[in-house]
């Protein structure tokens, strides 16, 4: 980001029109943003709450020296910068990475800029904010409870399915919500891997920035105020119906 | 007829056993805790697994060298120390987990449930969440889910040590309803000589992961208490049945085998079965049979068949009746002196006071 960027920032006059006009008359391109943002997030969900259950599932259970390998990869995305991620993930898609090898070869496209690329970065990202609390939860679980239900004839899956997942549902609450939330927060990655094409990759964050680039302030107001609006209302909603579960017999 | 040898290391403990139990009434697991009881009956459910290990229950095999049936598969019922109900299923759906899942026809099935829920006295608990449960009531609604799952063998994991003096007294009638009238076979881990000598048909008496000992629960009995209890509570247990009641006198004629014992009233019907606790300290030792002018309604001849200083001066005495059941007394050393008594000699057991077990 060019520090002439922040500089136009604070040597910019303030506009009292622009302010003042904080209502939610969204353009089409806001419009747009803020679907393409709930459809990234959604299908992020959703994939990590698949592929997220049996590596946090495994991770509860395990006790192979893998493990803390598994568990460091899973925490990384809370660390790196979104730089790093993205780099690396660009690296790994494009022309010469081993996944845009892979796309090449079936006659598809390689992922950069495209919707595809951009769902996959997001997962990667959002990863430990799906697996951790899937993990936890699993892990709060009482082994008896899977003793209790073997007795009654439930095999694994059965187990897995009638007593972990339904007491572990505090975890999937929290999985699915901090997943999404921090999903629709993303920047970083989404700047690196998807760019900016209208409709196709530029999410409700990147819009604001363009906005601020643009030195649009109302217009970015608005939407900034309304990522704001959404995060306080997700993280109450969350706090307040999911506390967690006291200790069961 | 259950055949069970297993071996079992973890790290600082190892289990060996080797036993044939009986396919009917109570069998008891006994001993103090780290003996291996637990792990025993966890064996037996399938839950841990023996690193070597030979099961055959009824004929059919559940674990030998080659195969290794897993417990969801086991037809066992199993009752955990404390209940260990799912949370997020109420009283009923609890009950149902199991039901669903055995696979026995529906019919069958519901025949019994509602004479089960009846009789461990749950009917009114079954729209409850379990965590509203007291814990006598969670263990009644354990059993019950356990017994649902139409098991041939029924495992309790000291159901009423999590429980206080009250909650057990409360349970206990339950558990022996359940054994007067249903024909599943119990196998049955506890600590408590209490709970065993109320309970249990058959002992296996546990230490350091070997069996001690193991027989008819009156025959094992007397020798379990010596290293878990102290001296002054020892006490041999009885299977008597009741003659008759004495209403001027509030006592209960009951009899053992041929002989007759006057007992404090017992509120049960003439002809029911009672099991009576005599404490070797309220049984003294004559060799006159008698003595008529004395407090002592009942005596007993019999005849010594172990003797045993336990404290100085202090004997506890073994004695045999004629039918073979056996009584402890405890007397002086000096008793023993002076009224030389000797293995094989007979001897009068009068007997102070006798409680039963109700």
């Amino acid at each position: 980001m060019p520090a002439s960027f922040f500089l136009r920032i604070i040597n910019k006059p303030a506009r009292a029109d622009r302010y003042n006009s904080c209502t939610m008359n969204f353009t089409p391109s806001d419009w747009g943003a803020i679907r393409l943002t709930l459809e990234l997030a959604s299908l992020t969900t959703l994939l990590l709450i698949l592929c997220g259950t049996p590596v946090a599932w495994w991770l509860s259970r395990t006790t192979s020296r893998v493990k803390p390998v598994i568990v460091s990869l899973v925490a990384m995305p809370l660390v790196l910068p979104p730089s790093v991620i993205g780099f690396y993930l660009l690296v790994f898609m494009g022309p010469n990475g081993p996944l845009g090898e892979l796309t090449q070869s079936l006659g598809l496209d390689t992922l950069p800029f495209t919707f595809g690329g951009l769902l996959l970065a997001s997962c990667v990202y959002s990863v430990p904010f799906v697996v951790q609390p899937l993990q936890n939860a699993f892990e709060a679980i009482d082994e008896r409870m899977y003793e209790a239900a073997a007795t009654l004839r439930a095999g694994p899956l059965d187990r897995f399915f009638s007593v972990a997942v339904p007491l572990a549902k505090p975890g999937f609450l929290t999985a699915t919500v901090l997943g999404f939330a921090h999903t629709v927060g993303e920047f970083g990655v989404v700047l690196m891997i998807g760019g900016n094409i209208p409709d196709k990759t530029r999410v409700v964050s990147v819009q604001i920035y363009d906005y601020v680039e643009a030195l649009e302030y109302g217009e970015a107001h608005r939407l900034a105020a309304l990522m704001l609006i959404f995060a306080f209302v997700v993280l109450f909603l969350l706090y307040t119906f999911n506390p967690t579960r006291k200790k069961a017999a | 007829m259950i055949e069970a040898d297993f071996t079992l290391s973890l790290p600082g403990f190892e289990l060996e056993t080797q036993m044939d139990l009986p396919i009917h009434g109570v069998t008891a697991l006994f001993g103090p805790s780290g003996s291996g009881k637990s792990t025993l009956l966890r064996c037996l459910a399938g839950l841990s697994r023996p690193q070597r290990g030979r099961l055959v229950v009824n004929g059919a095999v559940w674990q030998d060298d080659k195969h290794f049936v897993p417990p969801h598969q086991r037809p066992v019922g199993m009752v955990f120390q404390d209940a260990a109900l799912f949370p997020h299923l109420n009283v009923q759906q609890n009950l149902d987990f199991g039901a669903k899942r055995c696979k026995l026809g529906g019919k069958a099935r519901a025949a019994g449930t509602d004479t089960l829920i009846e009789l461990l006295g749950i009917t009114h608990l079954l729209a409850r969440r379990t965590g509203t449960l007291s814990g006598g009531e969670k263990q009644r609604v354990a059993i019950a889910r356990a017994l649902f799952s139409a098991p041939q063998l029924l495992l309790l994991d000291e159901p009423l040590a999590a429980l206080d003096a009250q909650r057990k007294s409360e349970l206990l009638p339950y558990l022996d309803a359940l054994h007067q009238e249903l024909d599943i076979p119990v196998i049955y881990v506890s600590h408590a000589p209490e709970e065993v000598a109320r309970l249990a048909d058959h002992i296996v008496q546990l230490s350091n992961g070997r069996i001690v000992r193991s027989g008819s629960a009156m025959e094992i009995f007397p020798y379990l208490q010596l290293p878990f209890t102290q001296e002054e509570g020892v006490f041999t247990l009885l299977p008597a049945k009741i003659e008759l009641h004495d209403s001027y006198d509030h006592l209960t004629q009951v009899s053992i085998g041929a002989h007759r014992l006057w007992v404090r009233y017992i509120d049960k019907p003439i002809g029911s079965p009672v099991r009576l606790r005599l404490l070797a300290r309220d049984i003294s030792l004559s060799l006159d049979p008698g003595a008529r002018e004395s407090s002592i309604l009942n005596t007993l001849r019999t005849e010594i068949v172990g003797m045993e200083e336990t404290a100085p001066g202090r004997t506890l005495v073994k004695l045999a009746l004629d039918d073979g059941h056996l009584l402890l007394s405890r007397i002086t050393t000096r008793s023993v002196r002076t009224l030389k008594l000797g293995l094989g000699q007979a001897v009068y057991a009068q007997i102070k006071g006798v409680a039963p077990l109700e």
